[in-house]
C-alpha cells in the first residue's frame, strides 16, 4: 500500500492538471463560439458559388473547359487541414488516417499542409510536401484562401498537378466533427440533381460561358477552401473542448479514488498506532 | 417609379446587402450596366467599379472589386469577393496604394507585375471614388 505522503503528492499533481484542463476547456468554448459564427456567416457565399457552378455546368452540357479535365501528370495535390496545437483528442489523427486510407498512392500525392500537426505526421511518414501554410490556421482570412487556390491553380495549369483534393474536418455540432475528403478539381458535378425546370430556364453569359467559367471556378475553389478553413477552426476547438471536458472529469474521478485511498491509509496508520500503544501499556502492567 | 426587385450582395464574410431596389448600376467586364426589373437572365463578370443601389430614400453607393452577378427577372444576386461601404474605406491607404501602383506601372516591370499593378490601381481608384461621397 502506498504511503500517505505518496498519495498526497499524487493527488495534488492531478488537481493542478485538472485546473489546466478546465481552463483550456473554457478557452476553447469561447473560441468555438467565435469560430462557429464566422463559419456560419460564410455559408451563403459558398452555397451560392456551388449553386452557380452547378447550374452553369448543368445547362451547358457541351462546354469543354480546362478545369473539367484531369491533367496528365498523375500527381494529386491534397490540401491537408489540421491544427497547429495538439490536445484536441483525435482531431488531427483522424485527418491523417483518412488521407492515408483514401486510396491515393503515396508516390502520386503532394501534400499542401495547413496546420503543423498534420504536416509533422506526414513528413515523418515520408510524403512529398509542398508549400506550408500552417500560419493561416491561426486566423484564416479570405486573402489566404485566395493565395492557396492561386498557387494550386497555377500548378494545375502548368500540368504539375492533375487533381486537387481538400481534406478537412466538417463541423456538425459541438460534439460531432467528421473528416472529409473532397475533390476540388477537375470539377465534377452531379447533373442529375438539377431539376428539369431549372434546366429549361434560359441564361445568357457575358462575355461567354467559357470565360465566365474561367473566372467562376477559381472563385468557387477559393470559397470552398475558405469555408473549409473556417469549419476546421470550429472543429478544432470543438474537439479540444470535448477532449478537455473528458480529461477534467477523468481527473475528478481519480481525485475521488485517491481521497478514498488516502483516508483509508490514514485510518490504518491511526489504528496501528493505537494497537501499538495498547500493547505497550499491557506489557508494562 | 419603376417596379422593384430583390437584390442580394454576398461576400465571403457576410451578406453585404439584402433588400428591395428599383434600379442598380455597376461595372462589368463588358462595360457599365444598369438593371431594372424583368431583365433577361444573365450572368456577367464584375470589373472594379462603383455599385449604385437606387432605393426609395436615395442612392446607396459601395465599392465592388471582383466577382460576378447573376440577373434573373425578379431577382439579382451579386457575388463579390470584396465589397465595401464608403465609411469602411481607409482613404489614406487607398491613396497610398494608388501612388504605389502608378509608380510600379511607370517603372515598367515584368508583365505579370504590370497586370497586378493595374488591378490594384483600379481598385484604389474605385475606393477613392466611393470614399469621396461619404
Amino acid at each position: 500500500m502506498a504511503s500517505m505522503r505518496d498519495i498526497k503528492r499524487r493527488k495534488s499533481s492531478i488537481t493542478s492538471t485538472q485546473q489546466i484542463t478546465k481552463a483550456m476547456k473554457l478557452v476553447s468554448t469561447v473560441k468555438l463560439q467565435k469560430a462557429r459564427s464566422k463559419a456560419e456567416s460564410s455559408k451563403p457565399y459558398s452555397n451560392f458559388m456551388y449553386e452557380t457552378v452547378r447550374s452553369i455546368l448543368a445547362k451547358s452540357t457541351n462546354v469543354d473547359h480546362k478545369y473539367l479535365h484531369a491533367g496528365a501528370s498523375g500527381k494529386k495535390a491534397v490540401i491537408m487541414m489540421t491544427s497547429n496545437r495538439g490536445l484536441a483528442g483525435g482531431y488531427n489523427s483522424n485527418i491523417t488516417k483518412m488521407i492515408i486510407g483514401s486510396g491515393i498512392p503515396k508516390e502520386e500525392m503532394i501534400v499542401y499542409p495547413i496546420g503543423r500537426k498534420g504536416r509533422d505526421t506526414m513528413v515523418r511518414k515520408g510524403y512529398a510536401m509542398a508549400t506550408d501554410y500552417s500560419d493561416v490556421m491561426n486566423e484564416p482570412l479570405y486573402k489566404d484562401a485566395m493565395d492557396i487556390s492561386e498557387e494550386l491553380l497555377q500548378g494545375f495549369e502548368n500540368g504539375e498537378i492533375s487533381e486537387i483534393y481538400l481534406a478537412y474536418t466538417s463541423f456538425k455540432n459541438t460534439v460531432s466533427q467528421t473528416p472529409k475528403l473532397e475533390k476540388l478539381l477537375p470539377v465534377t458535378m452531379d447533373a442529375s440533381s438539377v431539376s428539369k425546370e431549372e434546366q429549361m430556364t434560359p441564361m445568357n453569359y457575358e462575355p461567354n460561358e467559357e470565360e465566365v467559367l474561367d473566372h467562376v471556378i477559381p472563385k468557387y475553389m477559393t470559397s470552398l477552401i475558405y469555408g473549409a478553413l473556417l469549419e476546421c477552426v470550429a472543429s478544432e476547438n470543438g474537439a479540444r473542448m470535448t477532449a478537455m471536458d473528458a480529461a477534467t472529469s477523468n481527473a475528478e474521478e481519480m481525485i475521488d479514488t485517491l481521497s478514498l485511498e488516502y483516508n483509508r491509509a490514514r485510518q490504518g496508520s491511526i489504528t496501528q498506532e493505537l494497537t501499538e500503544i495498547i500493547a505497550g501499556a499491557q506489557a508494562i502492567s | 417609379m419603376a417596379e422593384k426587385f430583390q437584390l442580394q450582395v454576398i461576400t465571403p464574410e457576410r451578406i453585404f446587402y439584402e433588400g428591395e431596389t428599383s434600379f442598380v448600376e455597376m461595372n462589368t467586364t463588358e462595360g457599365e450596366v444598369g438593371i431594372y426589373k424583368n431583365h433577361i437572365p444573365m450572368t456577367m463578370l464584375i470589373a472594379p467599379g462603383v455599385l449604385m443601389i437606387h432605393e426609395d430614400g436615395g442612392v446607396k453607393e459601395a465599392a465592388l472589386h471582383s466577382g460576378f452577378v447573376e440577373v434573373l427577372p425578379d431577382r439579382v444576386a451579386i457575388v463579390a469577393e470584396i465589397a465595401e461601404w464608403p465609411e469602411e474605406i481607409d482613404m489614406n491607404r487607398a491613396n497610398e496604394a494608388k501612388i504605389r501602383a502608378e509608380r510600379r506601372l511607370k517603372n515598367g516591370e515584368q508583365t505579370t507585375n504590370i497586370m497586378r499593378a493595374e488591378v490594384s490601381l483600379k481598385r484604389a481608384l474605385t475606393r477613392l471614388e466611393v470614399g469621396k461621397h461619404r
